[in-house]
């Protein structure tokens, strides 16, 4: 009776309801989740076309396909919507929205209402910036005084989209922090979370903490552009580097903003596959907290020849430096749990080990340029850019990826065919590094960065570089083609696929819509694989 | 394998030694991370679902070892990054200086018995220089990969820069800080001079200056001008548009604006168009060139003009 028509509602798969407004004024954080994955998804396209237009331009020295302005505006859109659309809310707003709840063993997160918000804040500054298109901006995401006041592109509306796009991400920083400490199941201790769930935690700190100064800072920029105001203008009796510093004290959070929840899905991935415990759990929460905390003191390591005090820049590399470490102790972690493991070669597994392969090598990098004498000659060169993707695509859209196809069975009840994610793969890891590794070369040869056109001497190497982005764009085409096609044609999937022991497996596939029929008591860490009483370290 | 340009100053040894030295510890973490993957994914590749995996959660031993070993390691190159850092910062006293001034899109040099040099930077081998920048709108930075040197021109702010060149030759010179549509034209040369050519140049230059100024025609003006003022960073001379309109055959003929209406390139609009870019925006084009207000004067727009004036 009573009892059982709410039994049965609690066995409704979230995905039954069907209309644009079951979605859009659901506050189901899975269906949240989804909308999110789809939004982030559409604009990670739309920018990866502009990349791939950049690189076409880039193909041969001379106009190719565009001029010099357009060039410019292309590079911007790219930067802005890949970071501010698709990679900073990402896979916290997307994944972390659907698995947060399941993880942790809660019906949803601490403000449903409030997390509705923060999409709508989301999909409001979307709009916006793709208004800001009819006169696109041509400043580089990074929106650098004074060219960004002098400029006579659209930079207000750009800027104003991003400046609601961060009350989105400072809501739902919000939202994480009070789920993760009220809404755990009796028994899920901090030190029983799983690992996705401590790097989410970590990211939603710096959501909340940086964001509010990025808005700030957008606001002045405008309140210079539209009243006059000097802040930043020499001219108007403003700081020539004040801006800088006022940017990068977001944006290299940001960069953490991130990596961090990639760092957490491989947290997860690995270890399933290897059947082996996570190595050294403690090491890697907590590392994910260094990392946060320390990123907000290394910020000017972007401006070591900007004009700022030599002083400064010594204090800044050495900061760096610190975050390198807890970083290291990641990889060697993740490498240490494959020892004696049961390793199956999944999709999900692939990606997650080529982002050790790649991050690694984003990671060194960075080491050059937080070393203040390298960093002079290739700071602003094409080796900031290999660096950069090495890091961005190398690791935060290869955990993207490994998430996708880890968690798709959850989230859709479908399976993908394997064989054909295993071809995208293959595609998207040659064609990542036929495009990027050619940019280190380019660099310390010295080929600045945001160059429209460049000198005979570069061009066999970028045109390597553009070759590549064509492997990587049709790696990606299958995979997405792959994804797409099997949410209707695709087999149904058991409820545990992957043979994991984390709290979201333990449900149906695709959820019901209260996520557990009963709240479950967590007895153990979600790690156990492995025979226990045989070795322990 | 050496993918660093050639050395040309006393400061590139002492940075490409920092960059190998962060080269090699690289590589060596970089192996040994890949061969431990391979490695682990092939000798442990599952052969059943039945596989036993031991249940290890982690080892002081080895976790105290790879913290410690990378933060050695990183200060060490912190401090090595540092010493050569104070050193490209730290000018002799005895350094010729020289001033730079960088605009959208073009690089002013002024030396120190008075001349200017347009894109074209004149130093002489083995006697130390120092730069001291200033930018007149947005930020550019002066980056001089064969020197290993690289630092942002700001306006309201001095900002220096010094090398000792070691080798005669021409070096290529970039903006390496986005400054708007023409920032990869803002390219120039380095001219590395024996001593005894250096002083040659000095003196050649000057008498043909001198006699410059009286007999030069405008429309040689005007095309001196248009390589000098950076123009050609976006304005061609063969009919190919670029980040604006060409010059070729532009004088006399009729151009469509932005909201439509033409009006003809006559000696006026020329003139309003450099002195106010924006207010006859050719149609298909950007709102990106800067005004010349105050930079040219009557004589040498007029000289401008007489100059388009031949380009048919």
């Amino acid at each position: 009776m009573a009892n059982h028509t709410v039994a049965e509602t609690i066995h409704v798969p979230y995905l039954e309801e069907k209309g644009i407004l079951s979605w859009i004024l659901s506050t189901d954080h899975k269906r949240i989740g989804i909308m999110y994955l789809v939004s982030i998804s559409t604009f990670f396209v739309l920018a990866g076309i502009a990349a791939l237009l950049v690189r076409l331009e880039l193909l041969s020295p001379g106009k190719t396909i565009v001029d010099a302005h357009t060039y410019n505006v292309l590079f911007t859109f790219h930067g802005s919507a890949m970071v501010f659309l698709f990679i900073v809310p990402g896979i916290a707003a997307s994944f972390g929205n659907f698995l947060i709840p399941l993880m942790i063993g809660a019906r949803d997160v601490a403000f449903p209402r409030l997390n509705l918000l923060s999409y709508w804040l989301y999909l409001l500054g979307t709009v916006i910036i793709l208004f800001s298109l009819l006169k696109p901006a041509d400043t580089g995401w990074t929106f650098y005084t004074p060219y960004s006041i002098q400029t006579g592109t659209d930079v207000i509306l750009l800027t104003f989209g991003v400046f609601i796009l961060g009350f989105s991400s400072i809501l739902t920083g919000l939202n994480f922090i009070v789920t993760v400490h009220k809404l755990r199941a009796p028994g899920m201790t901090w030190h029983r979370l799983p690992l996705f769930i401590w790097s989410s935690y970590a990211t939603a700190i710096l959501q909340l903490l940086a964001t509010p100064v990025l808005g700030i800072t957008l606001l002045l920029l405008i309140a210079e552009r539209v009243f006059g105001i000097g802040f930043f203008d020499p001219a108007k009796g403003g700081d020539p580097i004040l801006f800088q510093n006022f940017f990068w004290f977001y944006s290299h959070p940001a960069v953490y903003i991130m990596i961090i929840p990639a760092m957490g899905v491989i947290s997860e991935v690995i270890p399933v596959f290897a059947r082996k415990p996570i190595f050294g759990y403690k090491a890697i929460a907590y590392s994910s907290l260094a990392i946060a905390l320390i990123s907000f003191l290394v910020w000017a390591h972007h401006m070591f020849v900007s004009g700022m005090s030599e002083v400064a820049a010594t204090v800044f590399s050495f900061l760096t430096f610190l975050v390198a470490i807890p970083t290291a102790i990641k990889v060697f972690n993740w490498l240490a749990t494959l020892y004696k493991g049961s390793i199956e070669l999944r999709t999900p597994m692939l990606y997650a080990l080529s982002f050790i392969f790649l991050f690694t090598i984003g990671g060194l990098t960075g080491v050059f340029l937080g070393t203040l004498a390298a960093d002079v000659h290739l700071h602003d060169t094409y080796f900031v850019v290999a660096h950069m993707h090495y890091v961005m695509i190398g690791g935060t859209v290869m955990g993207f990826f490994a998430a996708l196809h880890f968690w798709y069975p959850k989230m859709f009840g479908k399976m993908y065919n394997e064989a054909v994610a295993k071809v995208a793969w293959f595609l998207v890891f040659v064609g990542f590094n036929v495009t990027f590794f050619p940019q280190f070369i380019l660099g310390m040869e010295g080929m600045p960065r945001r160059y429209a056109d460049y000198p005979p001497q570069f061009h066999t190497l970028h045109e390597i570089s553009t070759i590549g982005s064509w492997i990587l764009g049709l790696g990606i085409l299958i995979m997405a083609l792959n994804l797409l096609r099997s949410l209707t044609n695709g087999e149904k999937a058991p409820d545990n696929p992957f043979n994991s022991l984390s709290l979201e497996w333990q449900i149906p596939s695709p959820p019901p819509h209260e996520n557990f029929e009963k709240i479950p008591h967590v007895t153990d860490w979600t790690y156990g694989y492995g025979k226990k009483n045989n070795q322990e370290g | 394998m050496n993918w660093l340009p050639e050395e040309a100053s006393n400061l590139a040894r002492n940075v490409d030694t920092v960059i190998w030295f962060v080269t090699i510890i690289s590589l060596v973490f970089f192996f040994l991370i890949t061969v431990v993957l391979v490695f682990f994914a092939i000798k442990y590749r599952r052969k059943s679902g039945e596989d036993e995996t031991p249940y290890i959660t982690g080892n002081h031993f080895l976790e105290t070892l790879w913290t410690i070993v990378p933060s050695i390691l990183v200060l060490v190159i912190f401090a090595y990054g540092f010493i050569v850092f104070k050193q490209m910062r730290t000018p002799p006293q005895e350094a010729l200086e020289i001033n730079v001034i960088g605009k959208q899109w073009l690089w002013q040099f002024q030396y120190d018995n008075g001349k200017t040099t347009i894109n074209e930077l004149y130093v002489q081998q083995n006697r130390p220089v120092k730069l001291i920048m200033r930018s007149e709108d947005v930020i550019h930075s002066f980056f001089v990969p064969a020197f290993r040197v690289k630092q942002d021109l700001l306006s309201g702010m001095y900002t220096y820069l010094w090398f000792t060149p070691t080798k005669v030759g021409v070096f290529d010179l970039y903006c390496a800080e986005y400054c708007g549509a023409a920032h990869s034209k803002m390219l120039g040369k380095v001219i590395v001079m024996s001593p005894e050519a250096y002083e040659r140049w000095r003196k050649g230059e000057e008498r043909e200056e001198q006699k410059g100024v009286a007999s030069i025609s405008p429309v040689q003006l005007g095309e001196q001008l248009y390589q000098q003022r950076g123009c050609n960073a976006c304005h061609t001379i063969d009919g190919t548009p670029s980040v604006g309109p060409s010059w070729k055959g532009l004088f006399g003929h009729e151009v469509t604006l932005q909201d439509g209406t033409k009006v003809t390139a006559d000696e006026n609009y020329i003139r309003e168009s450099i002195l106010e870019p924006q207010a006859k925006l050719v149609k298909g084009y950007q709102p990106v060139m800067p005004s010349f207000k105050g930079i040219l004067t009557d004589e040498e727009i007029s000289a401008i003009i007489a100059y388009i004036k031949t380009l048919k």
